[in-house]
């Protein structure tokens, strides 16, 4: 970058720069993702060749899809929300408590659930962004308040069986062309549940949100640079503050879809939601030190990371250890791309 | 601080005093601490009571309420002592502690196991130093490895301590097979427990040990500026010829050696371990301490005593909770975090702006007021 070269110049290419970084990420995540796939088809065979598996990988991480968006959007602005998976198992406990004791419908126990996280959205949005807290403090407060909140409801397992919720999960929605033949001859159609969908959804909503409107590139804005952001005249606390209502909102959506698949509230729900959905945003590509995310990145976090895992117990090694462990060591290993990769972008900028 | 200002000027109205006071970083802590204590006096007038009475080995022990609290306070202010060190130099917390308290439970427990629990007092206490040191040995590294994720890759503290919380338990497990262990050796539970014949807790003498040579090494190292200086201005302090990284990897070492002592503590309490249990929740407790105790969490400036006593608020805030009828120990976490966001808000720096603002106006409207008096 020569001397001379004005101030839009070296925008642009600054801007050049960041982008092919971006791209870099996502395109590391989508390779690792296909590698994986291929070589557990490969070289596993049980039943990755089904395109079942796939679908199965989807249907039990529809909720962890939509926490690891709403994380992604809060990773964006450059802050953390680490309270999703507890509100998530808040969220299941008080929906089966309300639909087996209390006698409620679905249409208010999804009231219920969007309700939750919208109130820990805004008040820990509020905190962090108003009174300018540190939102890992804020959040780790939340995660401990939702997590003491669900044994308040309730301390033991609540199985649902209220009739319309389990039609409601029970539901398949059969995929066309996609269906496998078993042993015996009979064709199997590959199905996903309604959860599936209502995660797809909200992938392609918050995709737009972020690609296409002002207040998406807001988040940008604000997690690349919070002060030349706020001389821009771009409300800064507002931003941060609606981030984190996403965000909770997103916890409640996906805290529903967890209710929906698992069918029953207990304490023990979603242990440890927060830490996948922050490992697949990082996965995914979304850097921690705010400004660069990507939601596709996102939804391939999520995927490699449950295929890792379904490779991990297909391998025999069902103990759940082996799973924390190389969910670890993966986050290790993406974390350190991450890193070189703006150690360079920081050299590029001298 | 407020001792120097007085010696300076000897003469302070009541005033400059209160708000030299209130300006304290030991103020928020010790005002909890007494509100603690008049909360516990007016619920209960016995609650202090402290009695000698023999325990369930026999031996003429301290017991009540306050023992109680010391005792399960210590493992807290340990570990508040590597966390103040850590988030002073680093601007981050490290949320693996809990994680690697069971590391080093377990290591110690794959020693101990292996010994017959006939042995004499001399080999025991050979075996319990061999164990011991490997385990401040084991902790340290993963200590480092936090240490080296942060200084040398720039990762966010507790992104890169969000790895071993991860894994940490599931390592844990796995260096023991995932076995139930537990020691059928009496001496083994000393070091949790009592010692016979000494009314008092042994993690209390573990806890003092460790506070007097924290103190010895903040006295003659400069450990205490260095770490501050990185903390407050990284590039600057290494062009004044420290080096940020290795400050920030010593500070992480020096907690990984912390979480060993308490990874002892804590086996021996029980003579067990229990890998998804063991310490859960301390990390949380550990942090409260450090931001109670009224340090920044973004790092820079610290003040070891502040967070010492926070963490002592901390445990007697949770004996309390435990001591209110039927709260059991997983919803308690509900009722701390009020407490705790309440404690938070109330020292951030923006409601004591708000104060200071409060006081400066009425200074001012005052102010006003005497010159409108001298122009009437």
């Amino acid at each position: 970058m020569s001397i001379n070269s004005n101030a839009l110049g070296s925008n642009k290419l600054k801007k050049r720069a960041s982008l092919t970084d971006t791209n870099l990420l996502l395109i590391i995540t989508i390779a690792v993702f296909v590698v994986m796939y291929i070589c557990a088809v490969v070289f596993l065979k049980k039943g990755f060749t089904k395109p079942q598996m796939f679908f199965n990988i989807l249907n039990e991480n529809a909720s962890l899809l939509v926490l690891s968006c709403g994380m992604t959007l809060v990773m964006i602005t450059g802050g953390i929300d680490i309270s999703v998976g507890q509100v998530t198992s808040l969220v299941c406990m008080a929906c089966a408590v309300h639909l087996e004791k209390n006698g409620g419908n679905v249409f208010t126990s999804i009231l219920i659930a969007l309700g939750i996280g919208l109130a820990f959205g805004i008040v820990q949005g509020f905190l962090v962004a108003y009174l300018e807290f540190q939102p890992f403090i804020v959040t780790l407060a939340g995660l401990f308040f939702a997590k003491g909140m669900t044994t308040i409801v309730c301390s033991d397992r609540v199985a649902v069986t209220f009739e319309p919720f389990v039609k409601l999960c029970r539901t398949e929605i059969t995929v066309p062309f996609m269906g496998s033949v078993n042993k015996k001859g009979i064709y199997i159609p590959a199905y996903v549940e309604v959860g599936v969908i209502v995660a797809l959804v909200v992938v392609i909503l918050l995709f737009c949100l972020l690609r296409w409107t002002k207040l998406g590139r807001n988040f940008y804005a604000v997690g690349g640079n919070n002060q030349s952001a706020n001389m821009l005249g771009i409300n800064v606390k507002l931003t941060k503050f609606l981030a984190h209502v996403l965000c909770g909102l997103c916890a409640g959506i996906g805290g529903y879809l967890f209710f929906l698949h698992a069918c029953s509230g207990s304490p023990l729900h979603a242990q440890g939601a927060e830490m996948n959905a922050i490992a697949s945003s990082i996965i995914g590509g979304t850097l921690l030190s705010g400004g660069v995310g990507n939601i596709i990145g996102t939804l391939f976090g999520v995927l490699s990371l449950s295929t890792i895992k379904n490779i991990v117990t297909s391998l025999g090694l069902e103990d759940a250890w082996w799973t924390n462990i190389t969910v670890g060591v993966m986050l290790c290993i993406f974390l350190l791309v991450q890193s070189v990769i703006l150690a360079r972008k920081n050299n590029k900028k001298k | 601080m407020t001792s120097t200002a007085s010696t300076e000027k000897p003469r302070l109205s009541a005033k400059e005093v209160f708000g030299k006071i209130f300006h304290n970083q030991l103020f928020i802590p010790l005002v909890a601490l007494v509100l603690l204590v008049v909360f516990n006096l007016a619920t209960d007038p016995g609650f202090f009571k402290v009695s000698l009475e023999p325990n369930s080995s026999g031996n003429l022990v301290l017991s009540g309420n306050l023992i109680t609290m010391i005792d399960y306070a210590s493992e807290l202010v340990i570990l508040a002592i590597g966390m103040t060190l850590v988030t002073s130099a680093s601007g981050g917390q490290d949320i693996s502690v809990g994680a690697t308290i069971a590391i080093a439970g377990s290591t110690i427990l794959r020693i101990v196991k292996t010994q017959s629990p006939d042995i004499s007092g001399g080999q025991f206490a050979g075996m319990i130093i061999v164990s011991f040191l490997l385990c401040v040995f084991v902790s340290a590294l993963f200590g480092a490895f936090n240490g080296a994720l942060v200084a040398f890759f720039k990762i966010q503290p507790m992104v890169a301590t969000l790895i071993l919380f991860t894994a940490g338990r599931s390592i844990a497990a796995w260096i023991n097979n995932n076995d139930n262990i537990s020691i059928n050796d009496k001496r083994f539970g000393y070091f949790g427990n009592f010692i016979p014949g000494i009314p008092v807790p042994t993690p209390v003498f573990i806890t003092i040990l460790c506070l007097i040579v924290i103190a010895l090494v903040l006295k003659f190292t400069n450990l205490r500026l260095y770490s501050q200086s990185v903390g407050i201005n990284a590039s600057s302090s290494r062009l004044n010829g420290i080096n940020p990284k290795m400050i920030k990897l010593l500070t992480f070492v020096i907690l990984g050696i912390c979480v060993a002592v308490c990874g002892f503590i804590k086996v021996s309490r029980t003579s067990s371990i229990t890998y998804s249990v063991i310490a859960n929740n301390i990390e949380m407790d550990a942090i409260l301490a450090v931001a109670l105790g009224g340090n920044s969490l973004g790092g820079g400036k610290f003040n070891l005593t502040a967070s010492v006593i926070g963490a002592y608020v901390i445990q007697f805030l949770t004996t309390t909770l435990y001591k209110f009828k039927e709260i059991d120990s997983s919803s308690i976490s509900a009722y701390k975090a009020v407490v705790v966001i309440l404690l938070i808000i109330i020292s951030s720096p923006f409601v004591r702006k708000l104060f200071d603002d409060f006081k400066n106006k009425r200074e001012a409207a005052k102010a006003e007021a005497l010159a409108g008096k001298e122009n009437t």
